[in-house]
C-alpha cells in the first residue's frame, strides 16, 4: 500500500489528456477541412497508442499496487484530490482502449460525412471524431482515478459525448425511412442517458455517504483504512453503500434486468459507436466493480455474492437466448455482449484468483472479439443497408473476405479454443465452479447457446444460396482490412499465448483478492489429504 | 362624571414632561462605509428618476445605461473593499443601529446580487434583438406602459419607437432592496427591504414589449399573491415582536433561547407565549418561502417567469432566489436556531416536496419559460436541503449554490431572448426543434446550461448541488439526499429532452431564427458559460470564499 508519487513526467496524465486536446482540436477544423479532421483525429490516437504503450512497458508487474501515481490538490473543501495511480488491471484496460479506439476512428470514416451541407457552420464530421477522442479521454481517465469523486467525475461525464454520438449519428439507410430512423435512435439515446444517470446519481449519493462516513475521497487511504482496521462501518452503512456503487456499476456493465438500455443502444448506434459503447465504456462498468465495490466494501461485497452470482447467470442465459431469437444483427451482438458481460461480472464475484484473473482477461478479450465481429457486421450492413438477418444470404459467395473475418468474429465470441475469449471464459468458469459448481454448470449452458446463435447468424446471412439483393456486394476494401487483420491477429496472439496479459493482471487481482480476504480454495484432493 | 374622569378612562397623565425625554435620544449612528453598496445603488436609482425627468429623450438610453453600470459596479467594488477590509470575517459587526448586518454572508450575497444584477442591466439594455421600429432600436419593453394593449394610443407609441428607460431606475431600486434583504438584522428591516425589492419587480414583470396581456396578467398574479404573502409576514412580524418584545434579531434568539426574560414590561402578558413563537415564525418564514418559491408557495412561479419579459424574468430568477435565501438563511440560523426541533421536520417536508414537485411538474411543460420556471422551483428544493443541514458547510454550500446558480439563470434566460420568430421570442418546446442544426454555437451554449442544471460533474451545477448535499448528509438529512438524487434524475429528464430537441429532431421550415445580439447579451451569456465551467471543474477558490463567508454575525 504504498503511495510512491511520480514526480517525473505526468505520463497518466498526458495519456489522458492527449485525445482530450485532439478532441478539441478536432472540432475546431473547419467545415470544409472534413478530411483533415478524421487524419488529425486518427493521428491522436495513434499517438495516444504510443503513450499507453509505454504506460505499459514502464508497469512493473511486480512493483506497488499503484504506479505511475500522480497527486496534486484540487478541491479541498470537498476532500478532492486529482489522484492518479494504475495497477495492473487498469494497464491492461487503458491499453485495450488506446487500442480500439483507432480502428474505431477508421472504421467510422465514412460514418459521420454530411449528406448534403446545409448549413456553413453545421460539421458532423469534426464532432463525431472529436466526441470519440472526448470519450477516450475520459474513460482512461476513469481507469487511471483513484480518487474517488475523480472517478464519479469521469464516470458520469462520459455520458454525455457518449450520448451525442448515439443520437447524433446513425446507419445511412433504415428500413422505416429517416424519420423513423431519428425517433428511434434519440429514444435510444435517451434510454441510455436515463439508465446510466439514475445510475450515476445513486452513486452520487453512495459517494456523498462514503464521504461522510470517510472523510476523504482517496481510494488508497480509505482501502488502508478499512484493512487496518481504523475505519469501521456499520453493516447497514457498508451494505447501503456498496448498493450505491453496485447500482452503477451494473447499469454500465450491463447486469440483467439493468441491461434493456444496451440492444437499443447498440442497434441503433453507427458499428463503431456500438464498440465504443460495449467495448470500452462497459468496461469501466466491470473494473469499478473490481476497484472501488471490492476494495471499499470487502464484507458486503461478500455479502451480496450469492444474488450478484445468480444476476450474472441470469444475464448469461437470457442474453444468449434472446440472441438466439433475434432477427437484428447488431442486437445479436447486443444480446451476445449481455450474455459475456455477465460472464466477467460472475469470474469477479466468484472471488477466486482464476475467477477475477479470467474477468480481466475476459474484458480485454470481449473488447477485442466484438470489436471484430461488430465493425465487420458494421461494413456488411453499409453494403447492404439492412440490419436485418433475413435481408442476407450467400455473401460468403460474393465477398469471401468479408464471410472469413466475419466468421472468425463469431467464432470468437463462442469462444472457440485457439482465440482470446477461450482462455478467459475457461478461466473464469474454472475460478467459479471450485467455489460455487451450480452456478458454473449453469453458466456453461451460456457456451452453448453462443455457439448457436453465432453459427445460425453465419449460416443465415453468408450461406445459402445468394441473395439477388447482396449478389453485387463488393469484398473488404483496404481500409476494412486494416481495420479488421489487426483484430483478428490480436485475437489469435491472445488466444494462443495470452502471458503477457496475465502478468500483467494476476498481481494486481492478488492484491483485490486480499482486500476482501478470500483465498481461493483448496483442490479437494489436496484437503483431503 | 366629569369630563376628566371619562377621559381617564382611556388616556394617562404623562409622568415626565414631554421635553425630558426628547433630551435623552441620540443621534442615530450610521456607518456609511459600511452601508456604501447599498447607498451607492439607492442613490444612483434616485439620479435615473431625475434623469427621466429632465435627460432629453434621445440620450436617456444612453445616460441610464451608464449609470446603472458605473453605479453597480462601484457598489461590488465597495464590497470587495469591505471585505479585503476583514469585514466579511474578523471585523463583522452589526452597523446601522442594528438594522443592518455586515458579515460574510452578507457580504458574499450582496456581491452575486450586484454582479447578477450586473450581467442582467446587459440584458436588459438588448436593443438589437427586436426589429427597429421606424429609425429606432427598441429594447424588450413595452414602447408605452401607459397605453393599454392593443389600443391605438400603443400602436402610436409603437411606431414612434420609444422606449421605457424607467426600468434601469427600477432595477435599481429593486437590487438595492435585495442587497438590504439578506443582511437585515430586525424584521422590521426586512420587511421594507421586502417591499422596496418587490414593487420595482411587480412593475418590471408589467413591462412586456410582447405578448402585454400575459405580462400584465403575470405581474397583476405576481402583485397579488406577493402582497398576500407581504400580509402573512408582517403579521409573522407582529406576532414574534409580542412573543419577543423586540424585532431585533439577536434579541428575538435571547428570548427563544432563555437567556432574557422580560424585555419589555408592556408586552408581559404575551411574552413567552410558544404560540406567538410558533405561529409568528411560521408566517414568517412562509413569506419568504414564497419569495424562493418553494412549494407549496410556488404557484405564482411558472405564470410569472412566463409573463415577464425575458430578461427580468432571468434576473428575477437569479437574483431574488439570492435575496430571499440570504433572508431565509439569516432568519433561521441567526434569530430561531432554538426553534431547529420544530422548524426543521417541518423544512424537510418543504425540501422534499419542493424538489419533487418541480422536478415532475417541469416534465409536462411545454414552454420554455415555464420549464425553466419548474426547474427553478427544483433547484429552490436543493438549496433547501442545504439550508436544512444547520452546520457552518451548509451555510457555505447554499453560498456557494447561489453563485453558482444565479449565473447559469441568467445566461439561459438570455438564451431564451435570441431565439424568436414574427410574434417575439419563440419560446413553445416544439419551435427549438432542430436549432442545433441552424445554429450549433447557441445551441451548444444552451446545452452547456441544461448540463448545468442538470448537475452534471465538470460544470458549476455538480459542484453546487454536490457540496449541498454533502451539507445536508452531514447535517444528518441523508433521506433528503437520496431524495434530492432522485429528483435529480427525474429533473434530468427534461432537460434532457430539450437537448435531443435541439439537436436530434430535423428544424422545422418555419421554425424560429436566432437574432445576433448585441456585445451587451453576448457579454451575459458568456459570462454565463465561463461562470458555469469554471465553478465547474476549479471550484475551490470559490469554495474558499463561500467557507469564509459562512459565519453569521448576531
Amino acid at each position: 500500500m504504498s503511495q510512491v508519487v511520480n514526480a517525473g513526467f505526468p505520463l497518466l496524465t498526458a495519456t489522458a489528456a492527449l485525445p482530450a486536446v485532439g478532441a478539441i482540436a478536432t472540432a475546431a477544423v473547419p467545415a470544409a477541412r472534413r478530411t483533415a479532421a478524421k487524419w488529425l483525429a486518427l493521428l491522436v490516437s495513434l499517438a495516444t497508442l504510443v503513450l499507453a504503450a509505454i504506460v505499459a512497458v514502464r508497469f512493473d508487474p511486480g512493483g506497488d499496487r499503484y504506479q505511475l501515481a500522480e497527486s496534486h490538490a484540487w478541491i479541498e473543501d470537498f476532500g478532492v484530490r486529482y489522484e492518479l495511480g494504475v495497477d495492473g488491471i487498469a494497464v491492461a484496460l487503458i491499453a485495450l482502449t488506446a487500442v480500439l479506439i483507432p480502428f474505431i476512428i477508421l472504421a467510422g470514416w465514412h460514418d459521420a460525412d454530411p449528406l448534403e451541407t446545409k448549413s456553413k457552420r453545421w460539421r458532423p464530421t469534426q464532432g463525431f471524431f472529436a466526441l470519440i477522442l472526448a470519450v477516450e479521454a475520459m474513460v482512461i481517465l476513469s481507469f487511471e482515478a483513484t480518487d474517488i469523486f475523480l472517478f464519479y467525475i469521469f464516470f458520469e461525464a462520459m455520458l454525455i459525448p457518449m450520448y451525442f454520438l448515439i443520437g447524433g449519428f446513425g446507419d445511412r439507410a433504415h428500413a422505416g425511412g429517416d424519420e423513423a430512423a431519428a425517433t428511434q435512435r434519440s429514444y435510444a439515446a435517451v434510454k441510455f442517458l436515463l439508465y446510466n444517470l439514475v445510475g450515476g446519481l445513486i452513486m452520487l449519493a453512495a459517494v456523498i455517504g462514503l464521504y461522510v462516513v470517510a472523510g476523504n475521497f482517496s481510494l488508497q487511504e480509505i482501502a488502508a483504512a478499512r484493512a487496518g482496521g481504523q475505519l469501521d462501518m456499520a453493516t447497514n452503512t457498508e451494505r447501503l453503500l456498496f448498493l450505491g456503487f453496485f447500482f452503477a456499476f451494473a447499469v454500465k456493465a450491463p447486469l440483467w434486468p439493468l441491461h434493456t438500455w444496451l440492444p437499443n443502444a447498440m442497434g441503433e448506434a453507427t458499428a463503431p459507436v456500438a464498440v465504443l459503447i460495449t467495448a470500452v465504456v462497459d468496461k469501466v462498468g466491470t473494473f469499478a466493480m473490481l476497484r472501488f465495490c471490492l476494495q471499499l466494501f470487502p464484507e458486503a461485497s461478500k455479502w451480496a455474492t450469492p444474488v450478484i452470482l445468480v444476476l450474472a447467470v441470469i444475464s448469461i442465459v437470457y442474453g444468449a437466448l434472446l440472441a438466439v431469437g433475434q432477427r437484428d444483427i447488431k442486437r445479436l451482438v447486443a444480446y451476445a455482449s449481455i450474455s459475456h458481460f455477465g460472464f466477467i461480472i460472475m469470474g469477479i464475484f466468484a472471488m477466486t484468483s482464476q475467477g477475477q484473473s479470467g474477468a480481466t482477461l475476459y474484458m480485454v478479450n470481449h473488447g477485442i472479439s466484438t470489436a471484430a465481429l461488430m465493425l465487420v457486421a458494421g461494413f456488411l450492413i453499409s453494403r447492404r443497408g439492412s440490419r436485418l438477418i433475413a435481408d442476407y444470404g450467400g455473401v460468403q459467395k460474393v465477398a469471401p473476405v468479408l464471410a472469413g473475418t466475419f466468421l472468425i468474429g463469431g467464432l470468437a465470441t463462442l469462444s472457440l479454443p485457439g482465440l482470446a475469449p477461450f482462455v478467459s471464459e475457461f478461466l473464469v468458469l474454472v475460478g467459479t465452479f471450485t467455489r460455487y459448481p451450480v452456478i458454473g454448470i449453469i453458466a456453461t449452458f451460456g457456451i452453448v447457446l453462443a455457439a448457436l446463435y453465432t453459427l445460425v447468424l453465419y449460416q443465415r446471412t453468408m450461406t445459402g444460396p445468394v441473395k439477388p439483393e447482396v449478389s453485387a456486394m463488393p469484398d473488404l476494401r483496404v481500409r476494412e482490412l486494416v481495420v479488421v487483420a489487426p483484430l483478428i491477429a490480436l485475437l489469435i496472439f491472445l488466444g494462443v499465448y495470452p502471458k503477457p496479459v496475465t502478468d500483467i493482471v494476476n498481481p494486481a487481482v492478488g492484491h483485490t483478492l486480499s482486500d476482501v480476504q478470500q483465498q481461493d480454495p483448496k483442490p479437494e484432493v489436496e484437503a483431503a489429504k | 362624571m366629569s369630563a376628566s374622569a371619562v377621559h381617564s378612562l382611556w388616556t394617562t397623565a404623562a409622568t415626565a414632561p414631554l421635553q425630558d425625554q426628547i433630551t435623552k435620544i441620540d443621534a442615530p449612528k450610521f456607518e456609511y462605509g459600511q452601508m456604501s453598496p447599498t447607498l451607492i445603488v439607492l442613490g444612483a436609482a434616485i439620479i435615473g428618476v431625475l434623469v427621466e425627468a429632465f435627460v432629453p429623450r434621445k440620450s436617456r438610453y444612453y445616460v441610464q445605461v451608464f449609470l446603472s453600470v458605473v453605479a453597480l459596479a462601484a457598489a461590488f467594488a465597495a464590497i470587495i473593499a469591505l471585505a479585503a477590509g476583514g469585514y466579511g470575517t474578523t471585523k463583522a459587526r452589526i452597523s446601522a443601529m442594528g438594522a443592518i448586518a455586515v458579515d460574510g454572508p452578507s457580504l458574499f450575497l450582496q456581491g452575486t446580487i450586484l454582479l447578477a444584477g450586473l450581467v442582467a442591466v446587459f440584458t436588459f439594455a438588448e436593443r438589437r434583438l427586436d426589429p427597429a421600429a421606424g429609425a429606432h432600436r427598441v429594447d424588450s419593453f413595452a414602447a408605452q406602459a401607459a397605453s393599454v394593449p392593443g389600443s391605438d394610443s400603443e400602436k402610436a407609441a409603437v411606431k414612434a419607437g420609444f422606449t421605457t428607460t424607467e426600468v434601469f431606475p427600477l432595477v435599481l431600486f429593486a437590487i438595492g432592496g435585495m442587497l438590504i434583504f439578506p443582511s437585515a438584522n430586525d424584521l422590521l428591516t426586512l420587511f421594507i427591504a421586502l417591499e422596496v425589492f418587490s414593487l420595482p419587480l411587480y412593475l418590471l414583470c408589467a413591462l412586456a414589449r410582447r405578448k402585454r396581456l400575459v405580462s400584465q396578467e403575470a405581474a397583476v398574479k405576481y402583485f397579488l399573491l406577493g402582497a398576500f404573502a407581504s400580509a402573512f409576514t408582517l403579521f409573522g412580524i407582529a406576532l414574534l415582536y409580542g412573543y419577543a418584545g423586540s424585532v431585533s434579531y439577536a434579541t428575538i434568539a435571547q428570548v427563544v433561547d432563555g437567556s432574557i426574560q422580560n424585555v419589555s414590561p408592556a408586552l408581559a402578558d404575551t411574552m413567552g407565549n410558544d404560540a406567538l413563537l410558533l405561529i409568528g415564525a411560521a408566517l414568517l418564514v412562509m413569506g419568504l418561502l414564497f419569495k424562493v418559491g418553494a412549494v407549496p408557495f410556488h404557484m405564482w412561479t411558472p405564470d410569472v417567469y412566463q409573463g415577464a419579459p425575458t430578461p427580468v424574468t432571468g434576473f428575477m430568477a437569479a437574483a431574488t432566489k439570492v435575496a430571499a435565501f440570504g433572508a431565509l438563511l439569516r432568519v433561521l440560523y441567526v434569530v430561531l436556531p432554538g426553534l431547529r426541533w420544530d422548524w426543521r421536520p417541518v423544512m424537510w417536508g418543504v425540501a422534499i416536496v419542493t424538489m419533487l414537485g418541480g422536478a415532475i411538474v417541469a416534465i409536462t411543460q411545454t414552454d420554455m419559460k415555464r420549464l425553466l420556471a419548474y426547474s427553478s422551483i427544483a433547484h429552490a428544493g436543493f438549496i433547501l436541503a442545504g439550508v436544512i443541514a444547520m452546520t457552518p458547510d451548509g451555510v457555505s454550500s447554499v453560498l456557494f449554490y447561489l453563485a453558482a446558480y444565479s449565473f447559469v439563470t441568467i445566461g439561459a434566460f438570455a438564451v431564451v431572448t435570441l431565439v424568436r420568430d414574427a410574434g417575439g421570442e419563440a419560446t413553445h418546446l416544439s419551435k427549438w426543434a432542430g436549432l442545433g442544426r441552424r445554429s450549433p454555437l447557441v445551441a451548444a451554449v444552451f446545452a452547456v446550461f441544461l448540463l448545468a442544471f442538470a448537475g452534471i460533474p465538470l460544470t458549476s451545477g455538480f459542484a453546487g448541488k454536490f457540496a449541498v448535499f454533502k451539507a445536508a448528509a452531514e447535517g444528518g438529512a441523508a433521506p433528503l439526499v437520496v431524495i434530492g438524487v432522485i429528483s435529480s434524475a427525474v429533473a434530468a429528464f427534461f432537460y434532457i429532452r430539450v437537448i435531443v430537441l435541439m439537436f436530434f429532431s430535423e428544424p422545422k421550415p418555419e421554425g424560429p431564427t436566432v437574432a445576433v445580439p448585441s456585445p451587451l447579451t453576448m457579454t451575459a451569456i458568456g459570462l454565463g458559460v465561463a461562470v458555469t465551467l469554471v465553478l465547474g471543474v476549479a471550484p475551490q477558490y470559490f469554495l474558499d470564499l463561500a467557507g469564509q463567508a459562512g459565519v453569521f454575525v448576531r
